[in-house]
């Protein structure tokens, strides 16, 4: 077997298994921490498609500050006390009927689609290249990519507006 | 000819990697003895001629002290949160040039861990990384204040990393790379970005302190507020660790300041020097020494990086931790895309119309 399908398969493997570890796993901690590690395994998937720059950036945003702000919390929160409460057997079987719909949608979706054909002679290996990404991004699409900047300008005064204290509130 | 290249490149990397070590394990001396110095007083002296067998004696005591680990941590992260740091700390220098090219039978080696296309986003990504280590450890020492420094120094981090990046956006469009490689080589003799980006460069700079945990904001560790901070529970080699991962960021971020700002490995007069060197000692031997003294430069500024960062903590008292966040959120963020905006400007108009004149 080439090293490179037998490392996708390695990394295939561990992303599945962090990824079924989040699910698994009892302490809310370990889980953000098994998060952690299957954002790792997709960089590697994105490096291994000579997606460097996206590799990259995923790490930066998900790994880098999302996942330090979910730790941040869950830290706070303090979740001994309340582990409890979130194993009674409604919630179970809730979730397993929201879980399993999900699942048939899915599954109902993507049975009928067609997969393009894929032909690995005429992949070209500078697709994922920041420099061709960058004339992508800025040329084709540039509209699409200011609006959805200014989308995230309105979400980000959108979160600063509503997590502002009042006037006249009590600043400890 | 490719397992020669190899060769090369690997004893390179190890190179590197041990002169990281090495650098930082004496920084602990180093940091003494300037204290000494601003303190007028002399710093360590008994072990060794001048004390120098001081960072060797501090590494015998870490190892040989109890290994403890409270009852109701959590054992494995506890392990983990040192591990992590360390990790962190060293992963950043394997895409910092740290000199240009070596000629050896034909074939030439870049003085670089690894040369990659988006290098300077890989040590920002591995720099936001370098929470993990601190939030874990504090979380998993069950300890009310090991867990409030371990959140101090991320929030610190997290702040302080949005500055940084933004700084770092007006040496990209500046340079139109995102490969330290070509950053450095653009900086050709005395032509440092420093020259025109003075703004940016005092925004990283206070941003890298701040990664760092260095004074003035040394907040998440605090004696009277925190008993220790994120590293109270930690004993033995566990708490070194912790230590000599501050050490290692310190080199590397004077490492990569140095090579953004300060031209790496180039120096005024180069040309010249590497002209009489081809001249002196043949085509290969003189490239090859001529690489070796700007490694030597680049190793110079990054010390003396590193003596800045001690000389800073010395002689400047540390903030407030409120006034450390309207720092970084009220001062230098709006300062950062000030910084953009000028740079813009500067690219797209005075540049074009300066060399229009100039011709």
């Amino acid at each position: 077997m080439n090293p490179t399908l037998s490392f996708f398969y390695f990394l295939s493997f561990l992303t599945i298994l962090s990824a079924i570890m989040v699910v698994v796993s009892r302490s809310p901690i370990h889980s953000v921490l098994y998060l952690i590690l299957t954002f790792f395994c997709l960089s590697g998937h994105y490096i291994l498609l000579n997606a460097q720059f996206l590799a990259a950036v995923n790490i930066i945003v998900y790994a880098g500050a999302i996942m330090v702000l979910f730790l941040f919390v869950i830290m706070f929160l303090n979740m001994k006390e309340e582990e409890e409460k979130f194993r009674g057997n409604v919630t179970k079987i809730a979730a397993a009927i929201v879980g399993g719909t999900i699942f048939i949608i899915l599954f109902g979706a993507y049975r009928k689609t067609q997969v393009g054909t894929y032909n690995p002679y005429e992949f070209k290996s500078q697709t994922g290249m920041v420099e061709s990404l960058g004339m992508v991004l800025f040329r084709d699409y540039l509209l699409p990519f200011e609006l959805a900047s200014v989308l995230f300008l309105i979400a980000m005064v959108g979160a600063v507006m509503l997590g502002k204290r009042e006037i006249g509130e009590r600043h400890f | 000819m490719e397992l020669t290249a190899f060769i090369i490149k690997a004893i390179i990397i190890l190179v590197i990697f041990g002169l990281t070590l090495l650098i930082a394990m004496y920084s602990t001396y180093g940091e003494r003895k300037v204290a000494g110095f601003i303190q007028d007083r002399l710093g360590p002296d008994r072990a060794g001629p001048w004390g120098l067998l001081q960072p060797l004696a501090d590494a015998g005591k870490m190892f040989f002290k109890e290994d403890f680990i409270p009852a109701q941590a959590n054992k494995w992260l506890f392990i983990a949160g040192p591990c992590l740091a360390m990790l962190t700390a060293l992963m950043a220098s394997a895409v910092i040039p740290f000199g240009s090219t070596l000629r050896y039978d034909g074939i030439e080696v870049a003085v670089q861990g690894v040369e990659a296309n988006i290098g300077i986003l890989y040590i920002f990504g591995v720099v936001s990384l370098g929470v993990y280590g601190i939030m874990v450890g504090g979380w998993a020492s069950n300890n009310k204040f090991s867990l409030l420094g371990a959140i101090r120094a991320a929030s610190q981090n997290i702040s302080y990393e949005v500055a940084m990046g933004l700084s770092i956006v007006a040496i990209l469009m500046m340079s139109e790379s995102l490969s330290v490689g070509s950053i450095v080589a653009q900086q050709h003799g005395g032509n440092w970005n420093i020259w025109y980006q003075p703004l940016g460069f005092i925004i990283f700079l206070t941003c890298a302190f701040a990664e760092c945990n260095r004074t003035p904001f040394d907040l998440p560790e605090c004696e009277t507020e925190l008993v220790g901070g994120y590293h109270t529970e930690y004993s033995s080699m566990k708490l070194g660790f912790y230590l000599f991962a501050e050490y290692i960021n310190m080199f590397i971020s004077s490492a990569v300041v140095s090579a953004l700002y300060f031209g790496g490995y180039n120096y005024p007069g180069m040309d010249w020097v590497y002209t009489q060197l081809t001249a002196a000692f043949g085509d290969i031997a003189g490239h090859n020494v001529a690489t070796l003294l700007g490694t030597a430069v680049f190793f110079g500024k990054a010390l003396f990086g590193v003596f800045f960062f001690m000389w800073v903590r010395w002689t400047l008292p540390r903030f407030r931790y409120d006034q450390l966040m309207n720092l970084g959120w009220k001062g230098l963020i709006p300062l950062a895309i000030l910084n953009i905006l000028i740079t813009g400007i500067g690219v797209l108009f005075i540049q074009p119309s300066l060399t229009a004149f100039l011709k």
